[in-house]
């Protein structure tokens, strides 16, 4: 005879009787419990998301299919990087990630094709895998509207350890009157690879928020890549045709549907 | 005034009293990031031995920030309780860390000796204290106050009730309101940080919440955290605010890059109190703090950011606030790195906070990019139980899915009060208990709580 043995309960207990609620918002509400634990699914649920939160921020470019991505364009590729020699390094000193390092300026002024409109620039951010995602699908709708626009697209550039304002250094070695900064932005839990996309007008180093237009969130589930590129398109368009960017644009953007 | 600490045959400088603390501060990021840091572990213990010679009275003739330039640090020096400081007034920094140790330090006479100590001198005994001893002196504070509940009472813990939406969905917010309100969170505040700071919106999240309080006459506060001038602008305008919520920081500089002043700030405390909504008290003022947001704003003058951080605490405590809470880990790993600085960060503001007398609350938070995660902030969430502080974050799950962090969890505050036998503020206790949320020893089955179920808020129905 064995001994009776206590059953685990509740085994995997019920939600609450509220989980109705659910159907009004994403947050996790109506959990359930477990004593005052939340029951093991959920706790292997945020574990979940906030593993691939981690994994997102310690996700490197994959140069090999971003260059695949972006050759129909043909246009030149560079690859260069920030001060921040490691992740490590990089999540500490934002400052060191909004400068090149010695090899990358070389390359850059070496390369400088001569005057163009616009820099676009990759960059991994806090979230390589929103580049590998999206760069492609959105680069795909915007950068032919652009060059049927007329506007002269420089090189596009690759940078790793790269913060925001990386891409001005990169505008103004690379002469453009305008640098497009796509960067992955920082996870959330319900958004590992979610896409940000800065601008500057006439790019240089020591320019700061208020010089730079930001449409955030872009991806499927966000801001689809669509209503993204046609944003970014009108926004470039009148950054170009009005000569700046930052506050004195930003009227401009909030008129736009979201 | 040059400070020097010899070890071996090497002697430390230390230029000024601001470059001293800083060398003494325990390592973080952003002091890094600043360099102000110690370059060796030697320089920071030589820093800390010179640092305990240092008398309490050098604090009130060396400011750290000007005084012409900076009225914070006017505010610190015109503030000054003298008759309070006299009974520590001949103590070395090393000598006022021995006292709080002692048992003389106990309730009674931290709480005397609250408007004796300034900012720096608090923060600078901090730097010569163990985790254990922060949590230790901490414990023995108790600061009351009073809005529509009474908070921060011994063997008490509260929560603020964090409903955040993406979009300030009416419908989203009070499904998360409801779902906090059924596992016993929201005694500290039931408070929202908007996805936008437009009037209307706020003004229409203040009535929303309003109406849920006094639909189910729950003793306690609501806030919505926008800016001190839109709330201004909303009193003008009989919005119903309880508490006037504000962001502030150890700086003239750093508060100017928040678009706030004291003069801003004291008139949004007179326009709150004339309202009169209070019921047992008229502590009016939410306060939000973290050590990082003046090096942010490159409004540091070289301090190390604790020490700016217990500057911000001068400016709360001018304006009897109902909770201070200090948003440890949100700043990011550029400022705290890891699980082990936002605990010591969280640690030092909870204790510089409550021995300069205020209600100190912690956000025991992280972001995706910092080395840490749900098991640290366990850590942390007891330890800040054990350290008696007055009230915590209740997210759902944990995750603020509109400001994309991670705090604590409705589960977690109820956890830390099993363990630690704390209890909700007292009237909150009484009306979970009368909802059939609680009973004497905490939360009841689910299925008990069916009162508000039957009743939604008009949002839900």
């Amino acid at each position: 005879m064995t001994p009776d043995l206590p059953n685990p309960t509740p085994a995997n207990p019920e939600a609450d009787p509220w989980a109705g609620l659910r159907a009004f918002t994403a947050a996790r509400i109506a959990l359930g419990r477990n004593g005052t634990s939340v029951p093991l699914r959920e706790a292997l649920a945020f574990k979940l998301a906030h593993a691939h939160a981690r994994d997102a921020v310690y996700s490197t470019l994959n140069t090999e299919q971003l260059l695949a991505d972006l050759a129909a364009q043909q246009l030149p590729v560079c690859q260069v990087r920030s001060q921040a020699p490691t992740r490590e390094a990089y999540l500490q000193r934002p400052d060191h990630g909004r400068q090149l390092d010695e090899p990358s300026k070389k390359l850059l002024a070496e390369q400088a094709p001569g005057d163009c409109d616009i820099v676009l620039i990759l960059a991994d951010g806090l979230s390589a895998t929103a580049i590998n995602d999206h760069a492609g699908p959105l680069l795909r709708l915007l950068l032919p509207q652009l060059q049927h626009a007329g506007f002269r697209l420089g090189p596009i550039v690759l940078a790793e350890h790269a913060r925001v304002a990386l891409g001005d250094e990169i505008g103004q070695l690379l002469r453009a009157r305008l640098a497009l900064v796509l960067i992955g932005e920082r996870p959330g839990l319900s958004s590992p690879n979610s896409l940000g996309a800065y601008f500057t007008y006439a790019p240089r180093p020591g320019l700061t928020d208020e010089a730079r237009n930001c449409v955030s969130n872009i991806r499927p589930e966000g801001l689809g890549y669509e209503l993204a590129a046609d944003k970014l398109f009108f926004l470039l368009r009148e950054a170009l045709r009005l000569q700046l960017s930052g506050v004195g644009l930003k009227d401009l953007s909030d008129l736009l549907p979201v | 005034m040059p400070y020097r600490h010899t070890i071996g045959s090497r002697t430390y400088r230390f230029d000024d009293l601001k470059t001293l603390l800083a060398r003494a501060s325990p390592l973080r990021s952003g002091d890094v990031l600043a360099g102000v840091a110690a370059a060796t572990y030697e320089e920071r213990v030589a820093a800390q031995f010179a640092l305990a010679e240092v008398p309490l009275r050098a604090f009130l003739n060396e400011a750290l920030v000007p005084y012409e330039e900076d009225e914070v640090t006017r505010l610190i020096i015109d503030m000054h309780d003298a008759t309070a400081f006299a009974s520590v007034s001949h103590f070395t920094v090393g000598q006022l860390r021995d006292w709080l140790l002692s048992e003389a330090a106990d309730a009674e006479a931290l709480q005397a000796l609250a408007p004796g100590l300034t900012p720096e001198m608090v923060a600078a005994v901090s730097k010569l204290m163990r985790n254990q001893e922060l949590i230790g002196v901490a414990r023995r504070c108790e600061v009351v106050t009073r809005f529509r509940n009474t908070l921060g009472l011994r063997g008490r813990l509260a929560t603020r009730l964090q409903p955040n939406h993406p979009t300030d969905d009416p419908r989203g917010i009070a499904a998360s309101l409801v779902d906090g309100l059924l596992y016993g969170s929201g005694d500290a505040v039931i408070g929202i940080n908007p996805a936008t700071d437009n009037p209307k919106a706020v003004s229409n999240l203040l009535h929303m919440l309003d109406a849920v309080r006094e639909q189910y006459a729950i003793p306690t506060q609501t806030c919505v955290l926008c800016h001190v001038t839109t709330a201004l602008q909303l009193i003008e305008q009989k919005t119903p605010v309880d508490l006037t919520f504000q962001s502030i920081a150890g700086t003239e500089a750093a508060n100017a890059s928040f678009g706030i002043s004291l003069s801003v700030l004291q008139e949004a405390w007179e326009a709150t109190l004339a309202l009169n909504r209070g019921t047992v008290g008229q502590d009016v003022m939410y306060f939000e703090t973290g050590q990082g947001s003046a090096l942010s704003a490159n409004a540091h003058h070289g301090l190390d950011q604790q020490t700016c951080e217990a500057r911000a605490y001068a400016v709360a405590r001018r304006f009897r606030p109902l909770l201070v809470n200090s948003v440890v880990g949100f700043i990011g790993p550029e400022y705290l790195y890891d699980g082990k600085q936002i605990i010591r960060a969280a640690l030092e503001d909870h204790f510089c906070g409550k021995v300069l007398g205020l209600p100190m609350g912690v956000d025991v938070c992280y972001t995706n990019h910092a080395e840490a995660d749900q098991d640290d902030m366990d850590t942390l969430l007891t330890l800040l139980g054990v350290a008696g502080c007055n009230f915590i974050m209740g997210i759902p799950g944990a995750d603020d899915i509109m400001l994309n962090y991670q705090s604590t969890s409705f589960h977690d505050a109820l956890y830390v009060r099993q363990v630690l036998g704390l209890r909700p503020a007292p009237e909150f206790e009484a009306w979970l208990q009368q909802q059939g949320i609680f009973d004497e020893h905490g939360l009841l089955p689910a299925s008990t709580s069916s009162q508000l179920l039957k009743q939604l808020p008009p949002a839900l129905r």
